[in-house]
């Protein structure tokens, strides 16, 4: 059996930060497990640019936001086996992983941080009938076709689901040639960024079809068309609304999952609504000294966000490796109104004076327009409230919550968010 | 009087912003609909010199991947999009090459260079994880 301080699972951006952070706060042995033959994960074929204008104050390729950690870490001594799969966790931090030179791996970890990521849903998981010809892929996968490996798609193409993946490449399919008929959305607002959807549909005219779906695919052996239909609020087809779009591929943007075999197999409670474990503020799951960060925690839409989240758990992992953390008596249980989607962190477990703000990442369910977040303690007594003009489901909101408001007997805090009174 | 609307993408609130001008001396005459200070300066410029940054990929020889992704320094003419593309096209690069090389100069003669997006190793014979070789026999497992 191999020993490691720090075992890190994945090493695409939360990874990378993760270790690095934890590296920085004096932690000596430190792994990287990572799938794929390279580090950077998604990073690397999201060739477009967009990232970093947060974190790094530029505005950076994936690429290039993947190499400037990938160069920091090239100056440590941080260990990394590259195409190394992780099969199996338990809750002893001990690791089962192969790859193709060294075969089975056993590794006992001091800590372990979950950032495993996520993947997309697929035709499948929206359930869209018709033939199944060649030419339906996910956006992403389509992604990799084209900025990785070097193959077109397809030519004529249709997009289901407005998400940013399908908005780039609705965007990057058309600079490399192809005709892209339509992004169909089902609900009446897209999910993507505004930006992506000036800039990659807007400027080439690339039609938006909102409450619009797919009800069939057509094709033998590869794609022919697909039928559209309107859909009413409940996300059902209106018969007597079809049209028939002719073209050779589709695309699915229907949305990202975190990809939690592995803690689910560990026996980690999943969140219903983020797809990822419940944690407390330093990103720690039930599992003492195991943490999650990233995308497996929930889907963020900027990597800045995902990097600033990991360090929060690479620093933690490397106070609990080193004894460092002084746990409440009580958690405290964060709870949501029922126009919020999630909240990470679903709990608070640990007192530190050091520490002015926690921060909260959440999502809403709708657009809500002129509102007030507020944060109410276990008496309904208003703790704290912030103002916002807007906020969609697309777009992560961030609030900082001082610590000072929080008391030693605080048992839960609630968060709600309501029409600004005028 | 012609107008442009345009939607500022600057934050989520998307505000469109409505800009209407006089042809002749190009000068404008109104602008209603943005939100903030940055809305106005950059409705004006969607007006007056449009232009993107372009991020595409070009061929590499001899490359541990086939393809380097590349962008262009600073925002294209919108209309020179396409044109630009089709002359990235042609571009081969060969292995290695580092992250910030200027893989051409003064594209189409905008002044404006592209650059690498990451570091591509020389393709050193032991792998070549990203492109399988034609006609290789499939392994056998006993
Ligand atoms: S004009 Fe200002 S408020 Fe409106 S979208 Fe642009 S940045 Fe946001």
């Amino acid at each position: 059996m191999i020993d490691y301080d720090l075992v890190v699972v994945g090493g695409g951006p939360a990874g990378l930060a993760a270790a690095l952070e934890a590296k920085k706060n004096g932690i000596e042995r430190i792994l990287i497990l990572e799938r794929d033959k390279y580090l950077g994960g998604i990073l690397q074929q999201c060739i477009h640019n967009g990232f970093g204008l947060l974190y790094f104050k530029e505005e950076l390729t994936g690429p290039e936001y993947a190499d400037r950690f990938i160069k920091k870490l090239s100056g440590t001594n941080i260990d990394v086996k590259t195409g190394t799969m992780v099969v199996r966790i338990n809750r002893k931090k001990e690791i089962t992983a192969l790859n193709s030179k060294e075969g089975l791996l056993f590794i006992k970890a001091g800590a372990v941080i979950l950032a495993m990521g996520c993947r997309e849903r697929t035709r499948e998981a929206v359930r869209i009938p018709g033939d199944r010809p060649a030419g339906i892929f996910t956006a992403g996968t389509a992604q990799r076709y084209l900025n990785l490996e070097g193959y077109m798609p397809g030519k004529e193409v249709v997009i289901l689901g407005s998400g940013d993946i399908g908005l780039i490449m609705a965007r990057r399919m058309t600079l490399e040639g192809a005709d892209v008929k339509a992004v169909l959305e089902i609900m009446p607002f897209s999910s993507g960024l505004m930006r992506n959807k000036v800039q990659c549909l807007d400027d080439f005219g690339i039609p938006l079809l909102l409450k619009h779906t797919i009800s069939r695919i057509n094709g033998k052996d590869r794609v022919e068309s697909v039928i559209i239909s309107k859909a009413d609020e409940n996300m059902s087809v209106i018969t007597g609304t079809e049209k028939e779009i002719p073209c050779d591929t589709v695309l699915f943007s229907v949305g990202l999952i975190p990809e939690n075999e592995l803690s689910r197999e560990m026996g980690l409670s999943l969140d219903k609504a983020t797809g990822g474990p419940v944690v407390n503020e330093l990103r720690e799951t039930e599992v003492r000294g195991i943490f999650a960060c990233g995308n497996v925690l929930h889907v963020h839409d900027l990597v800045d966000y995902v990097s600033e989240e990991s360090e929060i758990a690479g620093r933690a992992a490397a106070a609990y490796i080193r004894d460092g953390l002084e746990r409440r008596e009580r958690e405290i249980i964060v709870e949501r109104a029922e126009n919020i989607n999630y909240i990470i962190p679903q709990k608070i477990s640990f007192i530190d004076r050091e520490r002015e703000m926690i921060k909260f990442f959440m999502r809403v369910k709708r657009p809500e327009e002129d509102v007030r977040i507020s944060i109410a303690d276990g008496e309904n007594k208003k703790l704290a409230s912030y103002k916002r003009d807007l906020l969609t489901p697309g777009e992560m909101l961030v609030i900082n919550f001082p610590e000072k408001l929080i008391k030693d007997n605080t048992e839960k805090i609630k968060m709600f968010i309501e029409k600004e009174r005028r | 009087m012609p107008g442009k609307d345009i939607i500022c993408i600057l934050c989520p609130r998307g505000c469109r912003i409505k800009i209407d001008y006089n042809v002749d001396n190009s000068s404008v005459s109104n602008i209603t609909g943005y939100g903030c200070q940055k809305g106005l300066d950059y409705g004006l410029e969607e007006l007056h010199n449009p232009s993107r940054i372009i991020t595409t990929t070009v061929r590499v020889k001899n490359g541990e991947l086939p393809l380097l992704p590349v962008k262009t320094e600073r925002g294209i003419p919108k209309d020179l999009i396409f044109p630009v593309m089709k002359e990235i096209s042609n571009i081969e690069v060969e292995a290695p090459v580092r992250i910030g090389q200027i893989i051409k100069r003064n594209l189409l003669n905008t002044g404006i260079d592209l650059i690498a997006g990451r570091d591509i190793l020389k393709y050193n014979g032991d792998e070549f994880p990203d492109k399988k070789k034609k006609g290789a026999e499939a392994p056998v497992i006993e």
